[in-house]
């Protein structure tokens, strides 16, 4: 693979989510030149695992065709999958980045024609479906996948069933001989769109996500509701695959408590506000959402999505954190034990499936970012001192996807800001 | 008529209780109630106190009881989201209650507090047996006997394990200092008293 070429007039995008295409699209519709580089093969971030969006409720892909379309047909626009920043040197105007690139094995050539996919039968955790179902180990990330092109998972490479996949392909694009490889260039700016991670529901133990089959996460939720899911759109519950029908929803699952994240994630409210209506259209007046929450954060203009849902008659709110969640051993049913805010009233209720609203944490939690960045105290990203790197979207707050395209527009307008600076010095 | 809010009851717990000052940051989840082993025994739970201390209920939670149910399990302070240290919190309204003599005459936690004060205070060392016996005796002498009786087999296992001692009865062991003992818990009573605002009263 060629290095790209990136100068100190070019702005490094890092994480191709959302976030990442709009702050990369902005900067390169305005005639600069910018290096987008994603760690996972495909663009699109974790707003491509939604089923649909709040508040008009429709499908992520619409948004992500139109980003691109734009992305295609823009010349100062580069795009690197599988690629992250292992170190940037340097300062304002003039960063030394190096990149570490993971072999896909696929090369240019793939036409994504499938043939490689029908040949091995080994298979491993599709994280698409955040692992819920297993997909062939060469596979094209999802429908939407940018660029559409196939990956051979390395657990295959070097073994027969990677052979198989070499051998199927017509048009020569499998290279199992591909190396990782280290690459360094020269960038500007840095703009660090490096979204978020649900919150890992393992650490709360009295709710018993690794114990209890009917204990989900709310992104596990989306990934159930969606046609191209691990059930195919049904909302069909893990222990037993009967119909989940009487929903409990957590509100805060890890979020707003000291002993985990301290902050609001300020979209889960709105996500499980969402998720009711997936009950409801999976089962008309038959569903039953029950919302468990210490309050409802359902911020300026979702009011009214608030006030809608909450008419819903199959809709009811219980003011109460969860204390412990137990499972009735004989149905699998989870039992949700706590005491509600509004009388104090003990309860004891169980339910079909539980949907732990989890919170939005930083992806660079634990990840070695340059000296100079500087984060709040929940981790995430404010900008560096220098002022020549900017943090965007949800890596910059949690953020709702309307929220998080504003903040990577600003951050494109900053980006942009330094790069002309540069160009004005050089000219003088 | 109109219904003012006010936080005076708020406010003489934030000067007079020990960690007062954190019972308004309390956000009225519920984890503590709903995780409290006690629960289901208590009258009001450590989010309800929090909630009738910032409602001025001054009578009704001086006088209860709930407070002195704790047994410093923990459980509610591992999980509280916001670190409230509630169980220093209740600890500290029972023993404020106490010092007001308000405090619910016969409370066993607060008799069995009492005895065990008076009784380590004396020499500077727990006596075991004086301070078994007085539990057993404190609800009048027939009691007293039934319960010896009902517990005769432990203090005979303990006897003979050599966990307690019959000959403590005469006097007992005590510190090496026991004077010394006495003005330092003196001491230490001025200065509690002048810190909460209590000397010469
Ligand atoms: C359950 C749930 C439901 C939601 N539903 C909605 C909804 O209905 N409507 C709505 O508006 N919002 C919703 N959201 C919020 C929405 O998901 C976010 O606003 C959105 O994902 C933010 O996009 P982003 O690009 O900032 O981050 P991400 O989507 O996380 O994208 C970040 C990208 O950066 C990449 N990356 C990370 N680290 C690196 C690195 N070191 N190097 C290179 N690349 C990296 C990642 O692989 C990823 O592709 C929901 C959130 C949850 C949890
Ligand atoms: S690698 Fe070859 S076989 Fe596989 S999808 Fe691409 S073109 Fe088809
Ligand atoms: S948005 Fe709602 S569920 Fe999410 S952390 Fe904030 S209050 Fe809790
Ligand atoms: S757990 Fe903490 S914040 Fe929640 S009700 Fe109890 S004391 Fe208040
Ligand atoms: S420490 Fe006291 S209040 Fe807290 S959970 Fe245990 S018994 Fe209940």
């Amino acid at each position: 693979m060629t290095a790209p070429i990136a100068t100190n007039q070019t702005i490094l995008v890092v994480g191709g989510g959302i976030s990442g295409m709009t702050a990369a699209l902005e900067a390169a519709e305005c005639g600069k030149q910018v290096l987008l580089v994603e760690k996972t093969p495909t663009l699109g971030g974790r707003t491509a695992q939604l089923y649909r969006y709040f508040p008009k409720m429709c499908h992520p892909t619409c948004g992500m065709e139109i980003n691109l379309k734009r992305i295609r047909g823009n010349p100062n626009l580069r795009t690197m999958t599988m690629t992250q920043v292992v170190a940037v040197s340097g300062s304002r105007g003039d960063y030394k980045v190096t990149l570490k690139v993971s072999p896909r094995y696929v090369n240019e050539n793939c036409t994504a024609c499938g043939k490689c996919g029908e040949a091995v039968s080994a298979e491993v955790a599709d994280a698409y479906n955040y692992g819920l179902s297993k997909v062939r180990a060469a596979y094209l990330p999802h429908v939407m996948a940018y660029p559409q092109r196939y990956v051979i998972d390395a657990s295959i490479v070097g073994t027969p069933e990677g052979e198989k996949a070499k051998a199927a392909c017509p048009v020569n694009a499998v290279d199992l001989d591909m190396k990782e490889e280290t690459i360094e260039i020269n960038v500007g700016a840095v703009v660090w769109a490096t979204g978020w991670r649900p919150f890992d529901a393992n650490k709360i133990q009295p709710y018993g996500y690794d114990r209890i089959a009917n204990v989900i996460t709310s992104v596990e939720f989306e990934r159930l509701a969606d046609p191209h899911g691990p059930t195919g759109g049904k909302l069909l519950r893990p222990s037993d695959g009967n119909p989940a029908k009487n929903v409990a929803f957590i509100q805060c699952a890890g979020s707003r408590d000291e002993n985990y994240l301290r902050h609001c994630s300020r979209i889960c409210c709105m996500a499980s506000l969402k998720q009711t209506q997936y009950v409801r259209e999976a089962w008309g007046d038959a569903g039953k959402s029950t919302i468990y929450y210490i309050d409802i954060r359902a911020i300026d203009r979702f009011e009214d999505f608030y006030a809608n849902v909450w008419k819903d008659s199959t809709v009811s709110f219980v003011k109460s954190k969860v204390a412990r969640i137990a499972e009735n051993e004989a149905n699998g049913n989870p039992v949700l034990h706590g005491v509600d805010t509004e009388g104090y009233h003990r309860y004891a209720t169980e339910h079909d499936l539980v949907v732990l609203a989890v919170g939005m944490e930083p992806e660079v939690t634990g990840v070695k970012l340059p000296a100079d960045i500087v984060m709040d105290s929940s981790n995430f990203i404010e900008g560096s001192k220098d002022g020549g790197m900017f943090g965007a979207g949800a890596a910059s707050s949690p953020l709702d996807v309307n929220r998080a395209v504003q903040s990577a527009t600003a951050a494109s307008l900053k980006a942009i800001q330094v790069i002309h600076k540069n160009a004005s010095t050089e000219a003088a | 008529m109109t219904a003012t809010y006010k936080n005076d009851f708020l406010k003489e717990v934030e000067a007079n209780v020990e960690d007062g000052q954190w019972v308004k940051m309390c956000m009225q989840c519920g984890v503590c109630a709903g995780s409290c082993p006690l629960g289901p025994h208590w009258q009001h739970s450590p989010q309800k106190i929090f909630m009738m201390i910032r409602a001025g209920k001054r009578e009704e939670v001086l006088t209860s009881d709930s407070m002195w149910m704790c047994t410093s399990c923990y459980n509610c302070i591992v999980r509280c989201p916001r670190k409230l240290p509630i169980t220093h919190i209740m600890h500290g309204l029972a023993n404020y209650a106490h010092r007001l003599g308000l405090a619910p005459k016969g409370q066993p936690t607060r008799e069995i507090a009492k005895l065990f004060w008076d009784n380590i205070v004396k020499t500077g060392r727990v006596n075991e047996l004086k301070f078994s016996l007085a539990m057993y005796f404190k609800d009048g002498f027939g009691q007293g006997v039934k319960n010896a009786m009902a517990m005769q087999g432990i203090g005979l296992g303990l006897m003979k394990a050599k966990r307690l001692n019959p000959m403590e009865m005469l006097g007992g062991h005590t510190c090496k200092d026991k004077g010394g003992i006495h003005k330092m818990i003196a001491k230490a009573r001025e200065i509690e008293d002048r810190r909460k605002g209590l000397s010469g009263h």
